[in-house]
């Protein structure tokens, strides 16, 4: 039941996808929505971290980097095809994550959030130190486009509708996650870790496979960064990159997937609106977090069920009272 | 290499871990009120300096008035930032509160870049630039206030928390908050003090260290990163373990830069870390079975 539940869910999120460009007028946000599909994979996958293992990784944007600059230079300098690449790509990011998780994971408390931020700073130092092989601070260029079987993703148009598609499987495969063993473990330590323990549930196991997962989303959303962009430099991976993911997160809903994305699309949106979003990014992102803690804790996905959940007993009491 | 050599990294290395130090100090005072760890820490350092900088060159105030002031600025941030984003969500899940702290650090950040600007900034040193030599080592005289006002501070933090009332109704919070509650301990004003003594030691050290490696607004991450690692040396929950780990993190970083790359020095720390929390979690000093909530 709760599969085609999740069946029917992705189905229509998928076709709510696809019909978008259709009713922009602007061909120019068919590209801002494929930016906003990358940075929902990458927010999804980091939700699942931060919703269900209860950790928080402040080095989300090293991971897509990783996945970014591996695709990038294994198809240009290694000469491969770009489908191996990107796998090639995942599987690299996932393993950096797992090597970090391996000894993080194992201790309660918020120690994975530190090495994670250490991890996403030597990253940014590697990407601008080694100027041999990643062009350093200005980056390198000449990313083939995907191409899979023959057939080039050319037009931005087809490239949403794949990154549309791939999203929504995303989805399908991580609600599935969330019932899995895994994720019935997790939720078992968030409502009571001793009795989860007793129960012989493997926490860190557990916490290991979710953030191993989560990095390799992150990795493959930013292979397909580089190869939609065709170009990758060190400053679309910073620091501040991995707090846009938590803040995405966080202001779409801690542990709702559904809120992940609805953050992702919102922020990639934001500067579009906002001409001074430049000077003012840093202040804006500190403050989301800092009030929706405060104010929202369930994010807006959260809060605009609740404000449905109201609306809908005014209506039924309403009715009672007519009645 | 020659003996002078080792011992200028020593000596250098032992500047830096100072301030690697009272960061680390301040990570844990906070860790043993309130059981979280505090994103923001590197700020407060961050603040001191460049508090320091702009009372002194942006107001024209003279230096130790302006570095007093500095202090004392941050020491309120501290007490604000527990006020304001702190107590309204103690009862949340620490998660929830460990973001609030990443959002006070890159708000804090972002504030800072915008009113005092992008720019990088020393303080001058306090008493004149001319080395002083050591066996044949060249310290800069700041390096010696650096150590002095270290060792002061330590001496003083360890006077408050084992002589004074203040002090050791801290220490019972840190061991059991309900008992420390039960037994007439207002828990919550301890959480306050613990943020402004926190803020104060961080802004002492970005003040101290200011005039000899240069601070702008970003400077905070790296230094929060290195005082974490130094805790997690020393054992979280221990003060002066904290501390000594401080100086041992700043030694073994000043070593490895002078012998094997300054690149990557930064990167040294991270491996540090994750090796320690591999083989020895609870660190140094740490008391083992020590259980990390």
């Amino acid at each position: 039941m709760g599969f085609s539940r999740d069946l029917s869910a992705c189905g229509g999120f998928l076709v709510l996808l696809l019909t978008l460009p259709h009713l922009l007028a602007n061909d120019y946000y068919i590209s801002v929505l494929i930016l906003g599909c990358l940075a929902a994979m990458t927010a999804v996958g980091l939700n699942l971290l931060i919703g269900f293992a209860g950790q928080i990784s402040l080095g989300h944007a090293a991971f897509v980097g990783l996945g970014a600059y591996a695709s990038g230079l294994l198809t240009t300098l290694a000469g491969w095809p770009v489908l191996p690449a990107i796998v090639c790509a995942v599987a690299l990011t996932g393993a950096a994550a797992w090597l970090i998780g391996i000894p993080t994971l194992k201790l309660s408390g918020h120690y994975l959030a530190m090495a994670t931020l250490g991890f996403g700073i030597i990253v940014s130092i590697v990407f601008n130190e080694a100027v041999d092989l990643t062009g350093g601070p200005s980056g390198f260029v000449g990313i083939p486009r995907l191409e899979i079987f023959g057939f080039a993703f050319d037009t931005d148009l087809s490239y949403y509708r794949l990154l549309a598609a791939l999203l929504a499987v995303q989805m399908l495969v991580f609600q599935n996650v969330i019932r899995s063993r895994a994720g019935r473990a997790l939720r078992a330590i968030h409502t009571a870790e001793a009795a989860a323990r007793c129960m012989g549930v493997d926490v860190a196991g557990a916490k290991l496979f979710v953030f191993t997962l989560s990095a390799g989303a992150a990795g493959l959303s930013g292979a397909l960064y580089a190869h939609y962009l065709e170009f990758v430099a060190p400053s679309s991976f910073g620091f501040l990159h991995s707090v846009q993911y938590i803040v995405m997160v966080v202001l779409g809903g801690m542990g709702n997937a559904w809120g992940a994305i609805l953050g992702a699309f919102f922020l990639t949106a934001l500067p579009e609106f906002l001409r001074a979003f430049e000077d003012v990014e840093t202040v804006l992102y500190g403050g989301i977090l800092i009030l929706s803690m405060m104010f929202l804790p369930e994010g807006l996905a959260g809060g605009l069920a609740k404000l449905w959940g109201r609306v809908r007993a005014k209506r039924d009491a309403g009715e009672a009272g007519r009645g | 290499m020659t003996f002078s050599d080792y011992l200028q990294f020593l000596l250098s290395g032992l500047t830096v871990g100072s301030t690697y130090g009272l960061t680390a100090l301040g990570f844990t005072i906070i860790f043993n009120t309130t059981g979280i760890v505090n994103f923001a820490q590197g700020e407060f350092v961050m603040l001191g300096g460049m508090l320091g900088v702009f009372f002194l060159s942006g107001l024209g105030l003279p230096l130790p008035l302006a570095l007093l002031l500095a202090v004392l600025a941050t020491l309120l941030i501290g007490a604000l930032m527990e006020r304001l984003t702190i107590r309204p969500v103690q009862d949340a899940p620490v998660i929830n509160l460990v973001i609030v702290t990443i959002g006070v650090s890159i708000l804090v950040r972002g504030i800072v870049q915008i009113v005092l600007g992008k720019d990088t900034h020393a303080l001058p040193p306090f008493t004149g630039s001319a080395p002083v030599s050591i066996a044949g080592a060249a310290v800069q005289p700041q390096s010696l206030w650096v150590l002095c006002i270290t060792c002061g501070l330590l001496l003083l933090l360890r006077h408050f928390f084992s002589r004074t009332l203040w002090g050791k109704a801290m220490l019972a919070c840190a061991f059991d908050r309900k008992a420390a509650f039960l037994a007439g301990i207002g828990v919550r004003r301890m959480v306050l003090l613990s943020f402004m003594i926190s803020a104060a030691v961080g802004a002492t050290g970005g003040v101290i260290l200011a005039p000899l490696t240069m601070t702008s607004y970003d400077v905070g991450i790296m230094l929060g990163l290195k005082g974490f690692a130094a805790a997690v040396l020393g054992g979280l929950g221990n003060p002066f373990g904290a501390a000594l780990g401080g100086l041992i993190l700043g030694v073994l970083e000043s070593f490895a830069a002078g012998l094997l790359s300054s690149a990557y020095k930064d990167a040294f720390t991270f491996v540090i870390l994750l090796l320690l929390l591999f083989c020895k979690p609870s660190g140094l000093f740490g008391r083992r079975g020590f259980e990390r909530v």
